[in-house]
Order: structure tokens, then C-alpha cells, then sequence
């Protein structure tokens, strides 16, 4: 059992699967490349599509360049006869909180949760600018590395990283996901290279590519009958922040912080932590507001989204990866994190816990 | 059959871009108007603090907030990051820095580019200015840009009224992005049997159903739809409307058929338009045969193959 | 565990704008505060009050701005908050809903801002809508294109008179001047005009489409301690439900999608209903095009296959009928794409709280709220009823 149940019903994840992350996909529509990874996911549970009790998937319209473009997509799940199915336009991170929430109602006992996002059909660093103020920030384009690298150098001026520590942090990841074949970049020999928008290097940057990321989730008995060691979700929250870049302070993430509070982060160590930091210096905010502080805790042993950040599913497989770290009996205590939005605006938090041994 | 060796991958230009026109509310108006007059205005929460550029909501309380006030043109940077290689929209063509700037008189920072020489001559707590754009119309980028300022801060927030003569009440934000397209594995094996002007439709292995355009999955079975097989040419209209409105950038004289067509060997239909006939006299059942032009992708129409029509009962599922 | 079952849920507030073609005097965030702010008002709480907040709209091109919700988060009092964006096409205002209700329901929370919007004068839908995808054929015929083949195969199923659907826009607009946040207040609407305006889409004419609104719909769900210290009489939902199935498919009925049906069975099993003509009061459906409103009847159970044509044309859906379908004016008066569903939602709560006005079905006990979206292929559905649910 979960140390600690603070919902209605202890509800695990009970497999995962992602896709092998790559520059570009063109020769796959965005159902042929998120199908196989729902195959995948399903076999690990022995569970048809039908006998799913929630299905819910995040994605983007203008990462795709399409409106409705989910709708197609649903032609992978195979939804006939029909299914109980909801969509968000946010990271599959949100899916699985609402799909979460659905388990706890009770009207399902079992949820399929899954997100992907091609980038490589646009210039993502552009298309994420459409995410800002329509007013004020939007007219002047200001890509996803510059608002990053604001943040960097605000991190640098308050004495909390320099570009050698947040060198390292892009030396660590890309060598623990050595371990990670889905990894898009991978080795201690990634360059850092120049300067993209000074203080971030290349190296502090994600890599850009197209992928996918599926979950099964399931409550109590399913769970145990599905998967040999569920990760039980033992807590999960998210908040979101003030937009404007001005209002807020750029070296703290206060959402991330009332998330993990909520989430029960505190409550007790952990021993695994994957946080979807998409820059470098993102991962200095994190580690604050989640006390990540010492090296007893494994961070991002994934690689994390500096080895691989498909939009709107890179969220998802942080908590994917967490999850299968207890299922592979590695990791008895993990935190979760995904982000949405400019900076860190929006943060999702979760607890993740496998039974003894 | 089953699929051949992978096709040389299908790519095109996408090109997403509108106009749009955004209204602006009160507070937002007086601000860009602001601008346009060289004057940059700020808003006041209920605990004092001033907020440049103006929210509509006090991000704390989440009140509405609407006192206005005046600040400086003048300001600190309060964060930067050197920028380059500017991209397209971006304020400066030449490398800048992108600045958080906090204007005098004000208690938040304001997002714009700084244009300086270089990285080293830029860092936080420089003073800077509001470089006015030479025409201003009452949006963001009439700021064209901050530039270094060696003065002191004395100005303090005063009050404004935000009462402009011809205020600006909404912008037009044009936006474009381009994407390039490719359509996948299955849906390029249709394309390119297209070119040869054959319906190449796709079956699926489990319930047999064979899909026109193939989408790569089974809809209904969630596998790939891999074995091909040629439909049609003819089929049956299943349903139709009659169009008697022109659609944007459809050169199309009105009336005209818009219908649903069931090509032989297909379990769904496609669409397409009815011509070779006169509109009042297309039916449900009717047979058709596509008709092909010089250069194009897909059949320009369907016309009467002058069968006798099908029965009801053999397309009925097919709608 | 900190209960047993569902937490019953309750509508304590409403708001909704004035629906209008186009909104010049607000920003996008005005326009979606004035609907939260009136829902707050009816509730007689503050932003502080609030949870969690669960916004819904349809696509992001419809006003430019991806991810709207990050913008709109100071706003809508979502600082320090959890804050949910849905997506589900045509159905996404009813979906939105349900996921926040979803949310008292699981005893995650215990107060939620619900609220869908769409500020179609930012662009044009039909270009949101149609955004060319090169090597597709493009779509030949305009909006009502889509939908008027389904309505031909409706007619020749069920042998419907082609004069249903002038009924259905003549009475939605008529029940519209009753209510005074409708988009289109047709002073003057007479059947004969309705009959006599130009045949765009044959079969469907002008009169019986949909108008392009701006506008926004906000709910404020609670639970049994909230709804106890509410001012006004609380509207409780009695079953709710999401279905889908794929966009085109081998054998897809689109004249009476399975998924509607399923969906619809869903919520009349939750909500104990087992004659949903008799029980329910009052229907607030996703009517884009007139037809649908015969088409929904059958596919919702309240008519027999064929049959539903017939009750429209008895005037048993008349806002003084036996089954009052769209006492509002329903979409075809006002559209803002993105909250049509949850005005839906809505006004069939309002209904059940006696709250609605002039456009009120007298002692409307039970009643429907009703989207769908996309191909025909999602549906959200909820029933709200004056009492709070038996379990």
C-alpha cells in the first residue's frame, strides 16, 4: 500500500511507453507515429483498447499547424464502440491529471492517457511565441531560448548558477541518457557549443524533435493484477503563475512549490526526481522549490528533457519514466514535474511510490 | 497485396497566416494610445504598487484594476540576454539584447529589445530609454526598441487620466508561420497513386474494411491499414447538398452539386462535385465516374456514368 | 479515504455575456472576466472563494493565441491555482464542464470556476476551420456544406416534410427574443421569412443556420457544504457523461451517431431516468443547423426512430410544449463556437433553478444540456435537476 492516501482511491500508473524521440518524422503521419506507442503501452497491460475506462490525450493545434488535428489522431485508439475520451491542449501531463481525476470519481477504474507533438513540421521556437500576451509580448516574437535565457541570467545575477554549473547539468543529462534508447541526444560528448541567446549555449537548450508518450493508469486491485510493482500516484497538483515575465520573480517557481506541497513531496524523501526543464538553468529553479538540494536524489536519470523534449508530451514522460523506475523495483520514492508555458508559468507535480519490497 | 518499399517522402509548404484584429478594453487602450503619443502609462494596485505595462487584473487579487498613472521613459534592466541572430518579427535586424526593463516610477518590468554594440555592453542595473519608433499607431512596437542612458532615475509615477484624443481601441497583429507538410506513409502511397489517376483506398487486416483516403489506422480497430487496393473509378452518390453559396477562393459557379460518393470496392465515401449534369437532377443513387483535368492532384469532378441508379439498400450504410 | 461514492455537485453560479457578433469595447480577457464575474455575482462569492478554474474553447487559430489560458490566468483569478485548458472541438463547452464537475465529484476540490469562450470577431472561423492542408482536396463547400448531405440523408430515412427545419429556426428565434444575453433578437421573425430567406446549402437555408458570436459562459460548481450556503437554489447534477467515436469511419451513422446514443444512455442510467420524454422538462441541444434538432430527438431517445421530425412538427418542442427543446434560442441565436456547449450546459441549469426568465419552462424539474463536436463524433451531456441527486 501508499504510505500515504490522501484521495478516494489509490490509483497507480501501470505502464508507459514513448517513442524513439528523432529530429524528424516526415514520413509518418501523426497517427502512424503515435499507434505503435499505443500497441506498446496496452500489451504491457494485456488490456484492449476497449476494455479502457477513460481515454485522454494532450496536444497542440499550432504546434501541428491544423486545427482539430487531435481528432485524427483518435483514429489510432481505435474508438469503436465508442469511448469515454476528453482532450486537452496542454502537455499530456494535464491529460493524466484529468484522466486521474476521472478514476477518483469512480466512473473508471482504468485510463489511457497518451500526447505527442511533431515540431519538426514548424520552427517551434517561433510557434511558442503564439503562447504569449496577444498584446504586449506576442507583436515582438520573443522565442522560447530568448525568455529562457532572461531567466538564466537572472539566475546568474542572484549568485545561483554560472554557465560552467549549468554546463554540467547539460554534461549529466546527456550522459545518463547514455542508458535511454528513446533518447534523441545522448553521450557526455555533446557539445556545449555557442551561444544561442547568451547566457544559454546549445548545450543548455532541448533538442527539437517529434514524439510520443503513452500511460495506463489504473486503482487499487486493477493496479496490482495489471502490474507487478504499480507506481502509486500518492499525491499530485498543479498551479499556475501571473503571465507577464515582469510580474514575476524569474529565479522561483512559487507554482512549483504550493504543487509539491499539495502533492505531499515533503512529506518524505525521495529518491528520484524527473523534471521536465527543458533549459538548463530551469533545472536550478526546480531543484529550489522542490529541496532537491543534495546528491542522494537522482535527477532527471532519463536525461531528462535536454536529451529529448517532444512538445506536449515531454511533461508526460517525465512521469512516465519516473513511474517505470518503481516498476523496474529502482526508485521506491519518486517527484514528477511538468511544466507549460513562458518560464515555468505553469508546473504539475506528482508523487509516485512503489510498495516494499 | 502488401505495401512496397517506402516512397520517396511527400512534403509541401504550410503556410499559416492571418490579420488579426484584437479589440482592446479600456486599459490596454490607453496604454498603446499612450504610446502613440509618446507617453508610457502604468496601473496602480490597491496596495500601491505600479504595474508597466498596465494589466487589466491585479495578478494577486485578480481585481480589476484601472488607475492610471504616468512613469518614466527612462528605466533599469533588471535582466537581459544577448540575441544574436534575431528571427523574424523580432524589434531589431542587427544582433540586440532582449531586455527586462523597469521603467521609472514603476514597480514591474517591461519585455523589449535593447539596442547596444555588443554583450559587453550590457548588464543588469544599466540605465536605459525608450527609443521612439518614427511612426507610432498605438501598439507595442511603437517602442522601437530600448537604448543605454547614462542618468539618473528621478521621475515618479504621476496620475493620468489615459485620455488621448482618437484613442487606439485595437490593433491588427498579423501573424504568420510556415510549416512544411508531410502527409505520412499511407496517405502519400494515395498521392502518389493519384498521379496515375487510380483511388488507391487501404484494407484493414482485422474487420476488412477498406478505407478511401486510407489514413494510415483502422479508425474503428486502432491498427495500420496496410494492404492496398484499388476502388472505383465509378461509384454511387450516397447524399449531396446543393451549393448556391460561393465559398472563398473556390472558383466555382453556383449551383453546383457537393456530394458524398461510395467508389466501388470503398466501405466509406469520399467527396467530391457533381458536374455533367444539371443540379436539380443529381439523386441519391445516382452513378458517376470521375473526370480528370490536365494537372490535377485530385478528380476535378464526378459526372453520370448513365448506369441505372443504385438501390437504396446498397449504399445506405455507406453515407 | 475521505468519503464513499461521488461527491454530489451543484451549479451555484452562472454567468454569461451578451452574445454579439463582435466585441470592440473588450480584450479577450474582458470578455471572459464579465462572464466569471456575473457567475461569482450569482454565487455571491469572490475570487478567493474559488479552487480551481477549468477553461474550454475551440481551436487556438479561432483567436491567434496558443495556449490561451497562460494569458488568461491573471484574469481569471488562476494565480496560485490549478488551472485545466479542454479541448474537445464543437463539444469542448459541455466537456469543460464535466471535467470540473469532475473535480467536486472526487472531492479534489471543492469550488470551481468552469468557463468556455470564443471571440470570433479576433478572426474568421471559416478560415480557422479550413486551414488549407496541402495534397487534401479542399473542403468544396463552406460550413453548411459539412453538415446539409446529413440532413438529406435524414430526410430520405425518416421521410421528414422538407418544412421541419423553417419550424425549428422559428421557434429558436422567437424563445432568443426572450432571452436577453441571445446574440440574434429577431424583432420581426416571421415563419414566412424564415421559409422565404435564400437556400444556401440545399437543403438548408440561411434562416436555419447558426449566427458568429463573441461570447463567453461561466459556471461556478460546488459541493453539498457549498451548495447549502447558496443564495439562490442550486441546479445538482444527476449524471454527466463524454463520449467519442472516430471522425469518419466504415459504417458511421452520422445522422445518429452511436456515440450520442451511448452517451446519452450513460446519463439517463446515472441519473435514474428510464423514460427521458417523460422525465426531462426541458432540453438545451447543440442545434448548429436546424435539422438537428429532429435528428438529436431520435439520437437522445426523446423520439423512436423517424419519429423525431414529428415532434417538432406537433409543437411538442415549443417553449410552451410538452418537451421544451432550446427554450434560449438555442445556437442557432447565438454561437461563440467554444462556449456554445456550456451555454447549453448552462441554460438547462438555469432552467432547473427557476432562473431563466422569461424563456423559463414552468417548474422544469429535470433538464438536459447537450454538445457534440467534431465529425459528429464527440458528445458531452449532463442532467441537472432541482433536487439533489438519490445516491
Amino acid at each position: 500500500m501508499p504510505t500515504t492516501s490522501r484521495y478516494a482511491r489509490d490509483v497507480a500508473v501501470v505502464a508507459f511507453a514513448q517513442s524513439d524521440h528523432r529530429r524528424r518524422s516526415d514520413e509518418l503521419s501523426e497517427v502512424e507515429m503515435v499507434m505503435p506507442v499505443l500497441h506498446q503501452v496496452l500489451d504491457q497491460t494485456g488490456l484492449k483498447a476497449g476494455e479502457i475506462g477513460f481515454t485522454c490525450s494532450g496536444s497542440s493545434d499550432y504546434l501541428a499547424g491544423r486545427a482539430f488535428s487531435f481528432t485524427m489522431t483518435l483514429d489510432g485508439v481505435g474508438a469503436w464502440p465508442p469511448i469515454s475520451e476528453s482532450h486537452v491542449e496542454m502537455d499530456g501531463a494535464w491529460a493524466l491529471y484529468e484522466a486521474w481525476v476521472k478514476i477518483q470519481t469512480g466512473e473508471a477504474d482504468t485510463a489511457l492517457v497518451y500526447s505527442y507533438g511533431k515540431s519538426s513540421p514548424g520552427s517551434v521556437r517561433d510557434v511558442l511565441t503564439r503562447q504569449l500576451d496577444p498584446y504586449y509580448l506576442a507583436p515582438l516574437w520573443p522565442d522560447s531560448v530568448a525568455l529562457a535565457a532572461l531567466q538564466a541570467q537572472a539566475l546568474i545575477d542572484a549568485g545561483e548558477t554560472d554557465e560552467a554549473a549549468l554546463a554540467a547539468i547539460a554534461a549529466r543529462s546527456r550522459t545518463a541518457a547514455e542508458a535511454n534508447p528513446h533518447a534523441q541526444l545522448r553521450g557526455g560528448a555533446v557539445e556545449q557549443g555557442d551561444y544561442q541567446v547568451r547566457p544559454l549555449r546549445t548545450g543548455d537548450c532541448p533538442p527539437i524533435g517529434d514524439g510520443v508518450a503513452a500511460v495506463v493508469l489504473a486503482a487499487g486491485d486493477t493496479a496490482r493484477r495489471l502490474c507487478a510493482r504499480p507506481a502509486w500516484i500518492t499525491g499530485i497538483d498543479h498551479r499556475i503563475e501571473a503571465h507577464g515575465l515582469g510580474l514575476r520573480d524569474l529565479t522561483d517557481s512559487p507554482s512549483t512549490r504550493i504543487a509539491a506541497e499539495h502533492a505531499g513531496v515533503f512529506d518524505a524523501p525521495v529518491d528520484t526526481a524527473e523534471l521536465h526543464a527543458p533549459f538548463s538553468s530551469q533545472e536550478v529553479v526546480l531543484r529550489k522549490a522542490l529541496r532537491l538540494d543534495g546528491d542522494d536524489v537522482a535527477v532527471n536519470p532519463s536525461g531528462g528533457a535536454l536529451a529529448a523534449n517532444p512538445v506536449m508530451a515531454a511533461g508526460l514522460i517525465r512521469i512516465g519514466e519516473a513511474a517505470a523506475r518503481i516498476h523496474r523495483g529502482e526508485s521506491d520514492r519518486a517527484v514528477a514535474h511538468a511544466t507549460s508555458g513562458p518560464c515555468l508559468q505553469q508546473n504539475l507535480v506528482a508523487v509516485l511510490e512503489g510498495e516494499p519490497a | 497485396m502488401t505495401a512496397a518499399s517506402p516512397p520517396e517522402v511527400l512534403r509541401a509548404p504550410l503556410v499559416v497566416e492571418f490579420p488579426f484584429t484584437r479589440s482592446l478594453g479600456p486599459v490596454q487602450s490607453a496604454f498603446l494610445t499612450g504610446l502613440r503619443e509618446r507617453v508610457v502609462l502604468g496601473v496602480k494596485t490597491a496596495d500601491g504598487k505600479v504595474m508597466v505595462p498596465p494589466v487589466e487584473y491585479d495578478p494577486v487579487t485578480a481585481e480589476e484594476i484601472r488607475e492610471l498613472v504616468e512613469v518614466g521613459a527612462t528605466g533599469t534592466v533588471t535582466t537581459w540576454a544577448w540575441n544574436g541572430s534575431p528571427r523574424p518579427g523580432q524589434p531589431l535586424g542587427t544582433p540586440f539584447a532582449w531586455v527586462l526593463v523597469r521603467l521609472d516610477g514603476a514597480d514591474t518590468a517591461i519585455l523589449h529589445a535593447l539596442d547596444a554594440p555588443g554583450p559587453e555592453a550590457v548588464r543588469t542595473g544599466m540605465r536605459v530609454r525608450i527609443r521612439w519608433a518614427g511612426e507610432r499607431t498605438g501598439a507595442i512596437t511603437d517602442i522601437a526598441c530600448f537604448e543605454p542612458h547614462d542618468a539618473e532615475a528621478t521621475e515618479q509615477a504621476t496620475p493620468h487620466d489615459g485620455q488621448f484624443a482618437d484613442a487606439v481601441t485595437g490593433i491588427v497583429a498579423a501573424a504568420r508561420l510556415d510549416y512544411t507538410y508531410s502527409p505520412g506513409r499511407s496517405q502519400t502511397a494515395y498521392i502518389n497513386a493519384l498521379a496515375d489517376r487510380r483511388t488507391v483506398g487501404e484494407r484493414c487486416p482485422s474487420c476488412h474494411k477498406v478505407y478511401v483516403p486510407p489514413r494510415g489506422a483502422c479508425p474503428t480497430c486502432g491498427v495500420a491499414t496496410t494492404d492496398q487496393v484499388e476502388v472505383g473509378p465509378a461509384g454511387t452518390v450516397t447524399t449531396y447538398c446543393i451549393v448556391n453559396i460561393k465559398a472563398k477562393n473556390l472558383d466555382i459557379e453556383v449551383p453546383y452539386v457537393y456530394a458524398h460518393i461510395a467508389l466501388d470496392g470503398a466501405d466509406l465515401a469520399l467527396h467530391g462535385r457533381i458536374g455533367g449534369i444539371p443540379y436539380d437532377q443529381v439523386r441519391m443513387g445516382l452513378r458517376v465516374e470521375p473526370v480528370w483535368t490536365e494537372g490535377g492532384r485530385h478528380p476535378d469532378h464526378y459526372r453520370p456514368t448513365g448506369e441505372p441508379d443504385a438501390d437504396y439498400d446498397a449504399y445506405k450504410e455507406l453515407i | 479515504m475521505t468519503g464513499t461514492g461521488k461527491e454530489p455537485v451543484a451549479v451555484v453560479g452562472i454567468g454569461q455575456t451578451k452574445h454579439v457578433a463582435a466585441r470592440h469595447d473588450v480584450s479577450i480577457a474582458g470578455l471572459v472576466r464579465e462572464a466569471a464575474l456575473r457567475a461569482l455575482a450569482d454565487a455571491e462569492l469572490t475570487w478567493a472563494d474559488i479552487d480551481a478554474v477549468v477553461i474550454g474553447k475551440a481551436p487556438d487559430f479561432f483567436e491567434g493565441v496558443m495556449m490561451p489560458e497562460l494569458y488568461l490566468a491573471d484574469a481569471l483569478g488562476a494565480v496560485g491555482k490549478p488551472m485545466l485548458r479542454v479541448h474537445t472541438a464543437g463539444s469542448v463547452g459541455g466537456s469543460t464542464a464535466l471535467v470540473a464537475s469532475n473535480l467536486v465529484a472526487a472531492r479534489v476540490h471543492r469550488t470551481v470556476l468552469t468557463l468556455a469562450f470564443e471571440k470570433q470577431s479576433e478572426s474568421n472561423a471559416m478560415w480557422g476551420l479550413s486551414l488549407p492542408v496541402p495534397f487534401q482536396q479542399p473542403l468544396l463547400a463552406g460550413a453548411g456544406g459539412f453538415f446539409a448531405p446529413h440532413v438529406r440523408a435524414y430526410m430520405r430515412r425518416t421521410g421528414a416534410p422538407d418544412t421541419v427545419g423553417s419550424l425549428v429556426a422559428y421557434k429558436d428565434r422567437r424563445n432568443a427574443l426572450k432571452n436577453p444575453y441571445a446574440h440574434l433578437h429577431e424583432h420581426d421573425i416571421t415563419l414566412e421569412k424564415v421559409q422565404a430567406s435564400p437556400m444556401l446549402w440545399d437543403p438548408i437555408r440561411y434562416s436555419e443556420t447558426c449566427p458568429s458570436s463573441d461570447g463567453a459562459c461561466a459556471m461556478i460548481l460546488t459541493d453539498r457544504a457549498g451548495a447549502a450556503r447558496s443564495p439562490r437554489p442550486p441546479a445538482w447534477v444527476h449524471g454527466g457523461a463524454m463520449r467519442s467515436e472516430p471522425t469518419l469511419f466504415a459504417g458511421k451513422d452520422f445522422v445518429s451517431p452511436q456515440a450520442g446514443k451511448d452517451c446519452a444512455a450513460d446519463v439517463y442510467r446515472q441519473a435514474g431516468i428510464t423514460d427521458p420524454r417523460r422525465e426531462i422538462d426541458a432540453v438545451e441541444m447543440y442545434v448548429p443547423f436546424s435539422w438537428y434538432e429532429p435528428m438529436w430527438l431520435e439520437n437522445l431517445g426523446f423520439a423512436a426512430e423517424g419519429e423525431g421530425w414529428k415532434l417538432t412538427e406537433a409543437g411538442v418542442t415549443e417553449l410552451d410544449g410538452d418537451l421544451p427543446v432550446n427554450p434560449s434560442g438555442g445556437v442557432l441565436s447565438t454561437n461563440p463556437i467554444g462556449a456554445s456547449g456550456m451555454i447549453r450546459f448552462a441554460e438547462a441549469a438555469l432552467q432547473v433553478r427557476g432562473l431563466a426568465g422569461e424563456h423559463q419552462v414552468p417548474d422544469a424539474r429535470r433538464a438536459m444540456g447537450h454538445a457534440y463536436g467534431g465529425g459528429a463524433q464527440f458528445f458531452a451531456m449532463w442532467l441537472v435537476g432541482t433536487e439533489p441527486p438519490a445516491s
